[in-house]
Parts: structure tokens; sequence; C-alpha cells
């Protein structure tokens, strides 16, 4: 089996070696000559290559013929197939056998142009093509219509499906499925730990057996010591719980709160405090003649509210504490009063507070103490400790009902008899007027004791009589009193310069607005009366320093400084504008005054600057009318309260203060110089006035 | 209070403690008291019965709590342990049995 390749190579060898006459060897194999490099044309490299196992034939052999023929009979198909034939009942040779074998097979999807099926097919195309070109031009007219706004063409015919369709008039309406989850609630559960040992077991079956042993014992002693040892078990189970249990009652926590209270204060006030304590206007250094009120701390609680404020008074001990009373001063409408003793240092909420049956018209401190008079409107009067939180140490009055006529005005009380005569509680006598009858009535008392008005009035007068240089006593005397003016007593002057009438006497405001002047010696006559107002008078205030004048003020807008010895005519008078509230002196001056309105503002006078013009007029608050104004006796501050029942604070600007300064090797004292100032000024006014000039000539040499 | 002079709890020792404390005694329970007293008989049995096993002293119980009160029950049984679990409430029972071994028995 030679390759056609290899023969022709062969025969071509053959053919070259013949001339040279060299034996033929066919079974050599000659390499061709390697072709030369760059010969493109070089004829290609053909190699003969036997299998190992060819057979080798001699020449005749190969040039032997073997002829090959294609026949149409399958060589492997058996020839001898025989089958039982039944009709002749007898094996048969089969005459035909299957010859033909398929090695492979695979179907056509070509079809003959000419045959019946292309036609089928080339007709559906057509069809198809059809359906689809309408379909096309059926939308565009359908656009075509819709621009022109008309409806879309019913395509509903040709989407439908024969086989799974039903009409919409059949159908019933399926929910579409939803999922839905909750979680419930996991039972409650609880985790506990703990160890369990040996020694643990023990002890808890001692404690077990323990119990046991108690209770066999309250069984065998009967009914009545059983019941004794537990009212015992349960007094020792309180006396042990107590104080875990009540930890709000322990006063230690109390005065714990209270600091913390402070500390919270501090905090939150701090600038308030920084500037009552340092700040000064810097104004007042270019406006001599104008001051400002700086306001500061406010006061109020929520009991207070819609109260009016009728009393402020500052407690002599401790300069920052002061006691605030409230009532109403419409005696239509009276309700329960109330007390809130503040500190400077705790703005937000009241030290102590009281309340009281009817409202509270006058407060007043005992020096040196912590106790507070508080004059009710109902003519109560009562005495509160400020160290405990008791009730009143006492309390007496008429109790009588309420009624403008029994209201207790104001309070005024001295207090070295309260010094000497102090064994439990005896406060010093109080005045207090009230109009019980046509005739005063006096009333001064030892704790929880009412007095008959005659026996004390004398009691009071044996007083006077005898040792008492600074008791005070009250006294009515036929119109309502409103106000009571008291000369105060300690100062250089008191005492020494006055006559023995004078020292007794005492000042009384009415409604009516006339002011009296009475003796407490004795009670049927006025030593005289100042026609001083056309309404009612609210205050009288004598100043501080010159014990000669004092100031009144009233309803009818005006403010009058009186000299106490010219009853006919004021030195000085003064017109607010507006009814004038409460005035005040200031404690380091002679000639300055404070005074406050009912439109909300404050007026401060230095009539030593100025005797026409306020040195300020400060509205300080919004839609109230101010009740009351006191200064402090050692800060410059004033507290200001109003019918809304809040209490304002504020400071005075440096030009509010003036005090003339002690020149080196002046011998007058600093009160001194004050009282000239205030002498100086009281000498211009009735120097412009002839009339008092004569009158005070007369009165000079009267006394002379 | 009264333990201080005579006492008679005192004990000279363990024997003398186990021979008094021979009752069960519950420790902490919130269980209402019908089951209260059934899971007590089945532990005090179980614990009884396996002195020496207390695997198979588990499985008693809870197999049986399993039974009459539903599953998950959880059970220990031992002679010290230390434990910190989470259980349903109403379903907690930790007693003393004979004054040695204690069973805290919870379900959750």
């Amino acid at each position: 089996m030679v390759s056609p390749g290899g023969k022709m190579r062969e025969k071509k060898g053959t053919k070259t070696r013949k001339p040279k006459g060299e034996p033929e060897l066919p079974q050599e194999y000659v390499p061709p000559p390697l072709p030369l490099p760059g010969d493109d044309f070089a004829m290609p490299v053909r190699e003969v290559v036997k299998p190992d196992n060819q057979l080798q034939l001699s020449e005749a052999e190969l040039n032997d013929e073997v002829a090959k023929m294609l026949t149409a009979n399958n060589p492997t198909a058996p020839r001898n197939v025989a089958r039982y034939n039944v009709k002749e009942r007898a094996y048969k040779f089969e005459p035909m056998v299957e010859q033909t074998i398929t090695h492979y097979a695979a179907d056509g999807w070509l079809l003959h142009r000419g045959a019946d099926e292309a036609r089928r097919q080339i007709d559906m195309d057509k069809m198809e093509q059809e359906a689809a070109s309408k379909h096309q031009s059926d939308a565009d007219r359908s656009l075509d219509r819709r621009d022109d706004g008309d409806e879309a063409p019913d395509d509903s015919r040709q989407l439908r499906n024969q086989f799974n369709f039903s009409d919409r008039a059949a159908q019933t309406i399926n929910y579409p499925l939803k999922d839905r989850e909750t979680f419930t609630e996991p039972p409650p559960t609880r985790t506990i730990q703990g160890s369990c040992t040996q020694w643990g077991i023990y002890d808890e079956y001692i404690k077990d057996l323990e119990r046991q042993r108690v209770e066999e014992q309250l069984k065998s002693k009967g009914g009545r010591a059983k019941t004794q040892e537990r009212q015992g078990q349960k007094h020792q189970e309180e006396g042990g719980q107590r104080k875990p249990d009540n930890p709000m009652q322990n006063p230690l926590l109390g005065q714990a709160a209270h600091i913390l209270d402070r500390m919270a204060n501090q905090n939150m006030f701090e600038e308030i405090a920084m500037d009552f304590k340092y700040w000064e206007d810097a104004s007042d250094a270019v406006r001599p003649k104008e001051g400002s009120l700086l306001p500061l701390w406010k006061f109020g609680s929520d009991k207070a509210r819609r109260r009016q404020v009728t009393s402020l008074c500052w407690n002599p001990l401790y300069n920052d504490m002061f006691a605030v009373g409230y009532g109403s001063y419409d005696f239509l409408k009276q309700a329960s009063g109330l007390v809130n003793i503040y500190s400077l240092k705790n703005p937000s909420h009241p030290e102590f507070a009281y309340s009281t049956e009817s409202g509270v018209m006058c407060l007043h401190f005992h020096p040196g103490t912590l106790l507070l008079d508080q004059a009710c409107c109902r003519g109560d009067l009562c005495t509160h400790c400020l160290r405990k939180s008791t009730p009143p140490l006492g309390m007496f009055g008429p109790h009588c009902k309420m009624d403008q006529a029994h209201c207790l005005w104001a309070l005024w009380g001295t207090h070295c008899l309260w010094k000497s005569t102090l064994p439990l509680g005896i406060f010093g006598p109080h005045c207090l007027w009230t109009r019980r009858s046509a005739a005063g009535a006096l009333w001064g008392t030892p704790p929880l004791r009412i007095f008959e008005p005659d026996y004390l009035w004398t009691r009071l007068t044996a007083h006077a009589a005898s040792k008492e240089r600074n008791v005070w006593s009250g006294y009515t005397a036929g119109p309502s009193i409103t106000q009571l003016g008291c000369r105060p007593v300690q100062g250089p002057n008191a005492g020494c310069r006055n006559s023995g009438t004078i020292k007794q006497a005492f000042w009384v405001g009415t409604e009516e607005g006339s002011i009296h002047k009475c003796s407490k010696a004795y009670s049927s006559q006025y030593l005289s009366s100042y026609q001083a107002h056309s309404l009612a008078v609210y205050s009288v205030k004598w100043n501080c320093i010159h014990h000669k004048t004092f100031l009144s003020a009233s309803a009818d807008w005006l403010v009058k400084l009186w000299d106490a010895n010219q009853p006919r005519k004021p030195i000085l008078t003064f017109d607010f504008k507006d009814a004038v509230g409460d005035i005040a002196w200031a404690p380091y001056s002679a000639t300055v005054f404070a005074a406050v309105t009912d439109d909300g503002k404050v007026h401060v006078y230095d009539l030593y600057e100025d005797k026409l013009m306020p040195m300020c007029a400060q509205k300080v608050v919004k839609k109230a009318k101010l009740t009351k104004i006191v200064f402090n006796p050692k800060w410059p501050i004033i507290l200001v309260g109003d019918d809304k029942g809040v209490v304002t604070s504020l400071k005075l600007s440096p030009n509010l203060r003036k005090q003339p300064k002690i020149q080196p090797g002046q011998k007058e004292t600093l009160e001194q110089l004050e009282w000239a100032k205030l002498d100086h000024v009281i000498d211009v006014a009735c120097r412009s006035d002839p009339e008092a000039m004569k009158e005070q000539a007369a009165a000079a040499a009267k006394a002379s | 209070m009264a333990a201080t002079h005579g006492d008679p709890l005192a004990f000279d020792d363990m024997e003398g403690f186990l021979r008094v404390a021979k009752y069960t005694l519950v420790k902490n329970t919130d269980m209402n008291s019908e089951m209260k007293e059934e899971a007590m008989d089945i532990c005090i049995t179980a614990v009884e019965k396996y002195q020496n096993d207390m695997e198979k002293c588990t499985q008693m119980i809870k197999e049986q709590m399993d039974k009459k009160f539903g599953s998950p029950w959880h059970v220990v049984v031992g002679k010290a342990f230390g434990y910190e679990i989470t259980y349903e409430v109403r379903n907690i029972l930790y007693i003393f049995v004979g004054g040695r071994t204690s069973v805290l028995l919870w379900k959750m």
C-alpha cells in the first residue's frame, strides 16, 4: 500500500537514475536534496513513510493486478436466511435479503418549490404579511385619530385568546393573595442568678429550722403572748425600717437639699448677683442730676399670683432676708392671705411661707430676732418664729367680722420691752387700731390673752410714765385710719431735743385725707390736725435722720413734705400725676426718698440735688400697680411690690445714693451733715413762701 | 436571735445536721401550688431513685415535666453550682432535697 505520491516519486527516481546504469534499489530511500536557501520555487519535500508491518511484495506480486468491483450487495448481509413457510410447511431460503445499510441519516428542511407543502407555506407567509400590514395601518390611523382627539380603535378582537377566554361578566372577583405577619407577645420572663453551695444549703436549713422553732414557741405561748410578741416584732421592724424607708424625713436631707437649692440658684442668677455687687451705672458720671434703677431679681410664686403685695419688710438682723405679705386692698373681695419670707440668695422659692385666714396687711420684724409680727385684715395679730416651722407663737385680736373698719392697717412695735420681759414669748407692745367702738381701743398683749382695752391702755400708759422711752402704743380716733406714722426713736436727736409731749405723740393718716397728731397719753382728742390731702392717705413716713420732717402720700397724686411743727402747710408738694401707692425715705440720706405710683413707675428724689424733678422716674412693671416700696438698710437696693403678687428688686445707681464727704478735720458726723442738708432745703423752700417764713418765726419765738 | 445560749441548732457534725434536715426546703418558686406539689414530687422521687447518677436523675425529671406541663423544661441537680437563668414567669422551682442536693427546675 503505497501512497500515490510515493509511487510517483519512485517512478521519477527510477527515471533519473536509469541512465547512469546503476542497479535499481527500489527499497532504498534516497533523501531529496535539500532546497537551496532562498529557492522559493523548489519542489515541496515529500517523504514516504512506510508502516513497519507493511507487506514486502515482490516485483511480480506488485505487478499483479487486483481487480476491485463495486457491487450493490452488502457483503455482510446474510445470504442464507431461512424461514419456515407455513403454506408449504417447509423451511425456505428467503429470495430477497435486505442489502441496504444506513450509515447516517439527516432530515432536511428544504422543500421543493413545486411541491404542495411549499405552496402552502408560501400562502401562509403571504397571509401573515397582510395581517401585519393591516394591523400596522390600523395603529397608524388610530395614532392620527388620537392626535385629532378621537378614541383609540378597538383592537380587543385580535388579542382575544379563543381557547382561554371568558367573558368579564362571567368572572368572579379573585382577590390577590397577600402575606400578612404578626408577632405574638412572648411570655414574660425573668432572670435570676445565684450559686448553690453546701454551706449555702446548710444556712438555709438552719434559718428554716429557726423559723419553725419560733412558730412553735408562739403557738405554745398562747394568744396573749403571741400578740405581744408580734407587736414587739412589729415595733422592731418599724424601728429598723423607718430610717432607711423615710429618708425624705431626715433633717439632714432637708439641709442638703437647701444647700443644693442655693447652689443651683447661685449658678442660675450669677450674672444678677454680680450686678448686685459690682455694677455701677457709668452714665451717672456724665449726667450728675440723673440716676437709674437696675432691675435685679424678681420674687414671685404660684401661690402669690394675683394677690396684692400689701407689706414689705426687711429683716433687721439678716440684711438679705425680707418678708412679703400678700392680701387685698379691695375690702369687698377678701381672700386668704400669705406671708413669704425670701432671701436674696434664693430668688426662686421663699424660705418660709405661711398662709393666713384673712389677707395680710402689715408685717414687722422684731429687731435682732427672727420673730415676725403679722397683722391681718380681720384685725388679727400674730407672731411667728421663723426658726421653727411651727404654728404662730401667739395670736390675738378681736377676730371680728371681715370689715374694712376692723382692718389692722399698720403695725409698729418697739422692742426694749420685748427684750426685758423675755420669758416665753411675751412680745413687746404692738399698737393697732380698730374702730370697734366710737372711742378708741388699744391693744397690747402678752401671748394668747386678750386684755380689756381699758385695762391695757392704762397698763401701757403706766409703762410710758415709768421707764419706757421707746414703747409704742396705738390709738383710734373717729375716722378710719389708714396709716400710722411713727417717729424713729433711735438717733442722736431722739428724745433729747423734743419736749415730752412730742415724745409720746404719733401721727395717724386717715381715709378722709387728713393727718392727725395724737398722743398716747390720752385719747380724747388730737393734738393737732393737718388738712393734708383730698383723698385717702396711703402712707406717712418719717425721715430716718431728720426727725422733724415727714412725708405723706395719697391717692390724690400728691406727696407732701411736712414739718412736724407746722400743721397748716406742707413745706414741699410733689405731683406724681398718678395715685401714689407708697413712699419711703432712704436710710442713708436725709434728702432722698422714693415713691411708687399706680402706673408702675418708681420715682426717686434727691431734694438736695433737685426739688422739682425726680432724679429718676422709671417704669419697672408692665400692667400692674405698684403698692409698696422699701429700702434695704445696708445695700443700695430697693424692693417694689405690685398688685400682681410680684416683688422686684432694683439697684440704685451711684447718683441716687450720694452722701456728703466728711473732710478730714471736720467735726460734724455724717448724720449731722445730712441733717444740715435737709435743713438747707427746707430753708430755701420756706424763704420762697413769705407766709411760712412768718409762721416759722412765730413758732421759733414761741418756743424760745 | 434566740440561738445564742443553749443553741439546739448547733450540730456536732454533718450527719447530725442531715438527720434533722431530711425534709425538702423550697428556696424559690413562683409556681402555683398544684404545679409546685407535682413538680416537687417528681424531683424528690427522681433524686431518691438515682442517688448516684445525676444524669439519669435529671433526665427523668425533665422527661416527666415535659410530659406533664409541656416542654421545654430544664433541670439542674447538684451539690454545688452557680447559675444565671432566664425563665418564663411562674415556671421556676428551686429546692433543697435532703439537706445535700439542690434541684433547680425551670421552663423557658
